[in-house]
């Protein structure tokens, strides 16, 4: 994997996600490696995303790396009109790799075919996220000890949610059996779901949460956006619609965990926050051990 | 019929070298001129539509003379024109004649339906896979990823 971009999760095979998954354990047992003391890694964040950003800055930090960049579009060139390309092919003189995430679909591709040195991509619009993808896979076979035959369940906004679209496309590689719960406007959407049937795996759909809490092996919640609706009557009808409470989680297996890509507002209670089955914060910090791993597979220091 | 109709037509307005492209959808003759560039050509072109065709009702026809496409060239036209067929003159005989087929890439001739991709919004050329395994054809963005379907189609 060595000098490849990351742009879409299907840009690695099963195996590679694996070998990824495998050395972001690694890290875990054993953080803090310099084996990246020569390397520079370039952050461009053309729209601000903190959480992001200081997860692949800790990533590059804890392997030694310097870390430049820029955390939103105003302090960069950008602001004075600079192409994308341009940006790119400066940045690329100036580092070894480049994480990027960008308002419009499709740039962080544009940017790998235009760029010297590999690109990561941490978000392009609503299309890709493929670092939260790795997470979220790290972080079920973490709490469940394998991503093999589990019942996933996800909550919320189905439709809209990429984080959901594609780790939906990447369980599929793990005769995932798909829990899904929505209100009717935010279905996952058909081509998510005939890849799903493709697999010849099943999915079944609901409208109540409570259905699922005593099958799943994971339910994994998602925040229901304002900005995805263009009728805030709309928005207003759905966006209470699902509230995780602890007192909700009796029945649930005692293997369970509760993801949520974060950040969260009304969809989990902070009542939930104590009990064991809450995994969302350990999640993120997975995050931070799987981004260690491939910044250090892609500049070929493991 | 097939062949008495096209020797007709040929009879009427001949070209001694060249392409004929025939059965077009009359509503996408226009629509081909555009995608082979054919309306910033210097060739001599003759055209017609709302023709009778005993295969499609009415269809249109494109002549060019001395010109012989690509074939990635004229494949293109097979997303808005599935129909027609290609036919190659020299010496005012027909040397080859084929139909056209869906090519698997499509590259700067269509737009991306999707506003927020990076093709629309920079000065990216845009690029898409064909999805031919469904009732209809869509293409989807090799940057964006979105599917944009027939009657979404703008060509560039
Ligand atoms: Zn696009």
């Amino acid at each position: 994997m060595k000098n490849r971009s990351l742009i879409s999760i299907n840009d690695f095979t099963k195996q590679e996600q694996i070998r990824i998954l495998d050395i972001a354990a690694d890290f875990e047992k054993n953080p803090i490696r310099k084996i990246l003391e020569n390397n520079v890694v370039a952050t461009l964040f053309f729209e601000p995303s903190t959480r992001t950003r200081l997860s692949f800055e800790s990533a590059a930090s804890r392997l030694g790396a310097k870390v430049i960049g820029f955390s939103s579009s105003a302090s960069s060139s950008v602001s004075k009109g600079e192409s994308l390309k341009d940006t790119i092919l400066t940045v690329s003189n100036y580092s070894d790799v480049i994480v990027m995430r960008h308002p419009k679909d499709g740039s962080a591709r544009y940017a790998s075919e235009v760029s010297p040195v590999p690109v990561i991509n941490a978000g392009d619009g609503a299309n890709q996220h493929p670092t939260q993808t790795l997470l979220d896979m790290y972080s079920i076979r973490k709490t469940q000890g394998t991503l093999d035959n589990l019942n996933i369940a996800f909550v919320g906004d189905l439709k809209y949610g990429r984080t959901v679209h594609s780790l939906t496309m990447a369980l599929t590689q793990f005769n995932t059996t798909f829990h899904l719960v929505s209100p009717e406007e935010l279905k996952l959407p058909s081509y998510v779901k005939r890849h799903i049937k493709e697999k010849q795996l099943t999915y079944h759909q609901y409208t109540d949460l409570m259905d699922v809490i005593p099958n799943a092996d994971i339910i994994y919640m998602t925040r229901i956006q304002r900005e995805r609706f263009s009728d805030p009557i709309e928005y207003e009808k759905v966006k209470n619609i699902y509230n995780l409470e602890n007192a909700m989680l009796d029945g649930a297996k005692e293997n369970m965990r509760i993801l949520h890509p974060l950040p969260r507002v009304n969809e989990i209670s902070t009542d939930v926050d104590s009990n064991p089955k809450a995994y969302y914060f350990q999640q993120a910090l997975n995050g931070v051990f799987v981004r260690q791993a491939l910044l250090a597979t892609i500049l070929g220091a493991i | 019929m097939e062949n008495k109709e096209l020797r007709k037509e040929l009879k009427v307005s001949a070209i001694e070298n060249g392409t004929v492209i025939d059965h077009i959808p009359a509503q996408s003759l226009f629509q081909v001129i555009k995608i082979l560039n054919l309306d910033k050509s210097n060739d001599q072109i003759l055209f017609g539509t709302n023709l009778d065709s005993m295969k499609y009702g009415k269809k249109g026809i494109i002549k060019v003379r001395n010109k012989f496409f690509e074939s990635d060239e004229i494949n293109k036209i097979a997303l808005v024109a599935p129909t027609a067929t290609l036919i190659v003159i020299k010496d005012y005989k027909v040397v080859e004649k084929k139909q056209v087929e869906i090519p698997d890439e499509v590259q700067k001739i269509v737009k991306c339906f999707n506003p927020n991709c990076i093709t629309n919004n920079e000065a990216v050329p845009t690029r898409f896979e064909v999805i031919k395994n469904e009732a209809v054809i869509k293409l989807q963005c090799h940057y964006c990823e979105k599917t944009t379907s027939k009657e979404n189609m703008v060509f560039l």
